[in-house]
């Protein structure tokens, strides 16, 4: 066990894993922490909590996660690399660490001109995959990446991100086995909408052994609105919503859009849980965290396994 | 080359409003070829200025000279004789020529005539782009040509990242993704095997001031003392 976190056992011990997220307030309001909490208790393995996502400042992910840990939650501490240099991002893997947090995902950050702070500077000191190997590091060598030795080192499962839609196509699994190669334990994917796509990137991992090396978890979003699917589809990039889902979304009574997006993410959610080279789930349920006990429930993930 | 942009006129104005007498100094090399500062914008900016005090009810008298290179003791010897008699100077090159000028004539208030912005190219007349930011451990020869630290824009070194957008980058549609690029270029090559192994985290060699000496010029310097 390299972390011991409850994510870890449930992916170890071969269960089909699911995640959830939950964004920080952009304050410092402990109970909308709570709030988003409730409904995910139970519900999920972990919880993603954000770092400053859409580059837009929020409390801090590693406090968020602390509140989360209260509440009974497994966090999922995200950090990226946008905001740390390698000293603040060592400093903070071992306060995490130190206070009970088991599993870290490593990104490299949505860039600082999208947000509320366009004229920040990007510290960009280190990218993603560098990210990896620093946390891979520092747990299974005891170094800093400066070399010298850690007084106790973290204890956490490592996490990546992947997006299968992303051009080069060809360039992504060769992507996936640079993160492998850097030290990554699981993977969580970008949202998923075109699942042709999505079975031919894990079939070229599957093919290539990768997934024998780390855990694939599926992202899923369910759609809330046709709005949303065409703001994605336009909007979001390296987002790959097919004309397909759209249509199918306008095909049904108004009232019942919201509805068809969660059946369109069981479906998908039915379809991983038997795809080779897929270890879970990671549902990206955007503001809409009141909705996850449905969906859990409407996916036949309940109750979570205890491992 | 360094390519500079002219400050706006009214920041440039404000800088000098308390001076009456400013030599406003062009530099005949980079900011001359992108159109920033040289010999003619220093006429420009010198009739820009006494139009603008006339305006105010005042007056200004400016000199205008336009050296081959202000980051070159040797042609700023040229300027010893000339600067006295001025109150200030306005330096039109990058900030290695204005710091350089300050420091060769420390009792003379010096001020910038231009945003010194990137090291680029000349696309075509009058449009630049950046290529380098002068990171002190080069790998283009690991990225096919082109240039990671600067054409990303998050600097990563193990790209393409998930927001490469049908080859544009995610901040701005009209911005190649330079790992894309890399990716096609290097591809085209037969040399993909040059980013399947991971890049490990740069040595950042731009945090300190830097100087260089060439290896057959030390034994010179410590001759005549100055290093």
């Amino acid at each position: 066990m390299k972390s011991g976190s409850n994510l870890e056992k449930i992916l170890r011990a071969g269960h089909f894993a699911f995640t959830g997220e939950l964004g920080p307030p952009r304050g410092s309001n402990v109970e909308a922490v709570r709030e988003k909490a409730k409904p995910l208790i139970g519900n999920v393995d972990a919880v993603n909590i954000t770092d400053n996502q859409t580059a837009m400042v929020r409390m801090s992910s590693w406090a968020a996660s602390l509140i989360a840990i209260e509440e009974g939650l497994e966090p999922n501490y995200q950090m990226v690399c946008r905001d740390r240099n390698r000293l603040a991002m060592q400093s903070d893997i071992l306060g995490a660490s130190a206070l009970g947090i088991r599993n870290m995902l490593c990104l490299s950050g949505d860039h600082q001109q999208f947000g509320d702070h366009p004229q920040s500077k990007g510290v960009f000191d280190i990218d993603s995959t560098q990210l990896i190997g620093t946390v891979k590091k520092m747990r299974d060598e005891g170094k800093f990446l400066g070399g010298a030795d850690i007084d106790e080192p973290p204890k956490l499962f490592i996490g990546g991100a992947a997006n299968p839609f992303a051009e080069p196509y060809e360039w992504r699994v060769h992507r996936l086995a640079k993160k492998i190669a850097a030290g990554v334990d699981f993977i969580q994917t970008q949202c998923i909408f075109n699942m042709d796509r999505m079975r031919t990137w894990v079939k070229q991992s599957v093919d290539m052994g990768l997934t024998e090396k780390v855990y694939i978890l599926a992202g899923v979003t369910p759609m809330k609105s046709v709005g949303m699917a065409r703001y994605m589809q336009l909007k979001v990039p390296g987002m790959d919503v097919p004309k397909e889902i759209i249509k199918r979304l306008q095909g049904v009574d108004k009232k019942k859009v919201a509805d068809e997006g969660i059946k369109i993410a069981c479906e998908q959610i039915d379809e991983f849980k038997e795809m080779k080279g897929v270890a879970g789930v990671h549902l990206m349920a955007i503001e809409w965290e009141h909705k996850v006990p449905e969906i859990a429930e409407r996916a036949n993930v309940l109750p979570r396994p205890t491992v | 080359m360094i390519v500079a942009e002219r400050k706006p006129f009214e920041e440039v104005k404000n800088m000098v409003k308390d001076f009456r007498k400013v030599l406003t100094v062009g530099c005949g090399t980079c900011v001359a070829v992108c159109l920033a500062g040289g010999e003619k914008e220093v006429g420009v900016l010198n009739s820009e200025l006494k139009i603008a005090r006339r305006m105010d009810g005042d007056t200004i008298e400016t000199g205008g000279v336009t050296v081959e290179r202000q980051c070159d003791m040797e042609f700023l010897e040229e300027l010893d004789g000339i600067v006295d008699g001025y109150d200030a100077i306005i330096s039109m090159a990058c900030g290695a020529g204005v710091q350089f000028i300050a420091e060769r004539f420390p009792k003379i208030p010096v001020f910038p005539g231009v945003n010194t912005s990137f090291i680029g190219v000349n696309r075509e007349v009058g449009w630049y782009e950046e290529k380098c930011r002068a990171c002190g451990s080069c790998v283009l020869g690991m990225t096919a040509g082109i240039c990671p630290v600067t054409m990303c824009a998050k600097g990563l070194f193990n790209g393409p990242c998930g927001g490469t957008n049908k080859g544009s980058c995610e901040i701005n549609d009209d911005q190649p993704c330079a790992w894309y690029s890399i990716h096609e270029r290097l591809a085209a090559q037969g040399r993909l095997s040059n980013i399947l192994e991971i890049c490990p985290p740069n040595d950042w060699r731009n945090q300190t001031p830097r100087t260089i000496v060439q290896p057959g010029y030390k034994d010179r310097l410590a001759a005549f003392g100055m290093k």
